[in-house]
């Protein structure tokens, strides 16, 4: 209940923002963060819970994008729309991804979901109708009624997935569901001994995760009003949500979200303080501070404090 | 006794150009204690992960309560009532002692939440984990790992038990706790393949011996003419 009551006070708070006077870049910078905390939340399906490593999110977040740009183009697609076609492509990719790919282990199957990033960057470079490799303008419709900018609109829209994205983390986390995937990452042939359908698992974790990345990237077009493969395909997306969910802490729904708005918020304060370059280099020089000194993150920081102060 | 539990019917795996089971062959009677002996590398693992799925055996069969379990997959067997416990302990070591036992519960006997927990509780009881059970299992000491082990095949209601060197790197009163518990789950109707190094406890155990050697079965009897046989005493100590 507890949890409920949390999602629904940051969802008015997220409202009464957006209708407040508050300054415009308050929440172009919010999508931002909020985008970081679904893809981090995605990511932790798979990679946390389950332990497969995917470095494809770029791809399932791409596919999200063009989804969304494609049938605005089309057929000027209300953005709910956009969204939930969006999540049916990843989720759809997630299913092919996780056939091809889901038997391999380790590094095998990290190397084989950058492949994928490459493919469906490619064949959007080639694809003349989505813009090609000059990209696509794209003219926002109308704002929609109480909202003052189309941003602010936005901006809500992603808090809203985020609550969403952050449930169905949390919903499987506390499961039977979380707690097969649980029992993959510490020893795959022991959870299929218990009776645990593995490869069933992970495709529904790949399916799920997948989709979730890509109704993150379905409303990209809208925010940016343009969309080209090179920087939707960005593997930057990848490092931000494996960064996030490794500072934060893999173990616990909680992680993700606390380290994609600490990593998120830092990269949006040195963007605007020192240059968008320097960003990329906070991500790196975190992540091998927490990898070396906090692999378990700030959460496994956090639990070890009380253990000792309950010494 | 009635029909087999368990045909294993010319049973052959490859690695490569290497042959680790040749033509194997076996029957187990419901209820029987089976001792599965031979030197490292004879095979026995192989054997073993053959039976409960972990591997597919290239040729051969594998029958179980009737039914061919070749070509299925490990959690399909477990559900049908094949559990195992492995050689190195691989416990859920981000779970806790019950959690580690909710998982078969809950992914073979189906159960929701609550009864899950509850019954794992019992089972870790059962197997003399009762004040372990919060504890996480990445903080169990051996004896209490191969008790885990044990719990959590036993938590898959198993029909067939595959305790595989259960007893590796315990101490003789140790030993003497999980022969208790293995006798205590026979008792239940459980039939148990015991592999085992010490062999003492093989000996206590087993109703019926099988020897493995270069892959192949050399020979097959009571404890006692096991021992006695010569091409065992030539596996084990190369006469």
């Amino acid at each position: 209940m507890k949890y409920w009551i949390g999602a629904a006070v940051v969802l008015i708070v997220a409202v009464g923002l957006a209708l407040a006077p508050v300054n415009e870049y308050f929440f172009f910078a919010g999508y931002v963060v909020l985008t970081a905390v679904v893809l981090a939340t995605a990511w932790n399906i798979l990679g946390g819970y389950a332990g497969y490593v995917n470095f494809g999110t770029p791809a399932f977040f791409g596919i999200g994008a063009y989804t969304g740009v494609l049938l605005f183009k089309w057929m000027a697609a209300p953005l709910a729309l956009q969204i939930a076609a969006g999540a049916f492509m990843g989720g759809l990719l997630g299913f092919g991804v996780g056939m091809l790919t889901l038997r391999l282990r380790g590094i095998f199957f990290a190397i084989a979901t950058v492949a994928v990033v490459f493919i469906m960057e490619t064949l959007m470079t080639n694809w003349r109708y989505v813009g090609g490799a000059t990209g696509l303008q794209v003219l926002r419709p109308p704002v929609m009624v109480p909202f003052e900018t189309y941003t602010r609109m936005l901006f809500v829209v992603m808090a809203i997935m985020a609550i969403a994205a952050v449930s169905l983390a949390r919903y499987i986390q506390v499961s039977w569901v979380g707690r097969g995937l649980r029992a993959i990452r510490d020893s795959e042939e022991a959870a299929e001994c218990s009776g645990v359908p593995t490869l069933k698992l992970k495709l529904f974790a790949c399916v799920l995760s997948g989709a979730l990345m890509a109704a993150a990237g379905a409303p990209m077009p809208m925010y940016l009003s343009f969309i080209e493969p090179a920087s939707t395909f960005n593997l930057s997306y990848t490092i931000s949500a494996l960064g996030s969910a490794i500072i934060g802490g893999m173990s616990h729904w909680i992680g993700p979200i606390v380290g994609a708005i600490l990593l998120g918020s830092l990269q949006q304060i040195v963007t605007v303080t020192i240059s968008g370059e320097v960003n990329v280099l906070v991500i790196g020089v975190l992540l091998v501070l927490f990898v070396v000194l906090a692999p378990e993150g700030i959460l496994g920081l956090f639990k070890r404090w009380a253990r000792t102060s309950s010494k | 006794m009635g029909e087999n539990v368990l045909e294993v019917k010319g049973l052959s795996k490859h690695f490569g150009g290497f042959t680790a089971l040749s033509e194997v062959s076996l029957a187990l009677a419901p209820g029987e204690r089976f001792g599965l002996i031979g030197p490292n590398g004879s095979g026995k693992t192989t054997l073993i992960n053959c039976i409960s799925g972990s591997l597919l055996n290239d040729a051969g069969s594998i029958v179980f309560k009737g039914e061919d379990i070749s070509r299925l997959p490990a959690y399909q067997r477990t559900r049908r009532g094949i559990a195992r416990s492995f050689q190195i302990p691989r416990p859920f070591k981000d779970m806790s002692v019950v959690e580690n036992l909710m998982v078969p519960l809950q992914y073979v006997g189906h159960l929701k939440e609550g009864e899950a927990r509850e019954q794992a509780r019992v089972i870790a009881a059962q197997m003399g984990l009762a004040d372990k059970a919060g504890v996480l299992s990445s903080r169990l000491s051996q004896v209490e790992l191969r008790k885990l082990e044990l719990a959590r095949a036993m938590a898959a209601r198993p029909k067939l038990l595959i305790s595989d060197e259960a007893m590796a790197g315990l101490s003789g009163s140790e030993v003497d706790e999980v022969l208790a518990i293995l006798f205590k789950l026979n008792e239940t109707g459980i039939t148990i393949i015991m592999i085992e190094h010490i062999m003492q406890a093989v000996m206590r155990f087993s109703q019926r011996v099988v020897c493995l050697d270069a892959g192949k079965i050399i020979c097959e009897g009571t404890p006692q003419s096991i021992v006695q046989h010569p091409e065992v005493q030539r596996a084990y100590l190369g006469a």
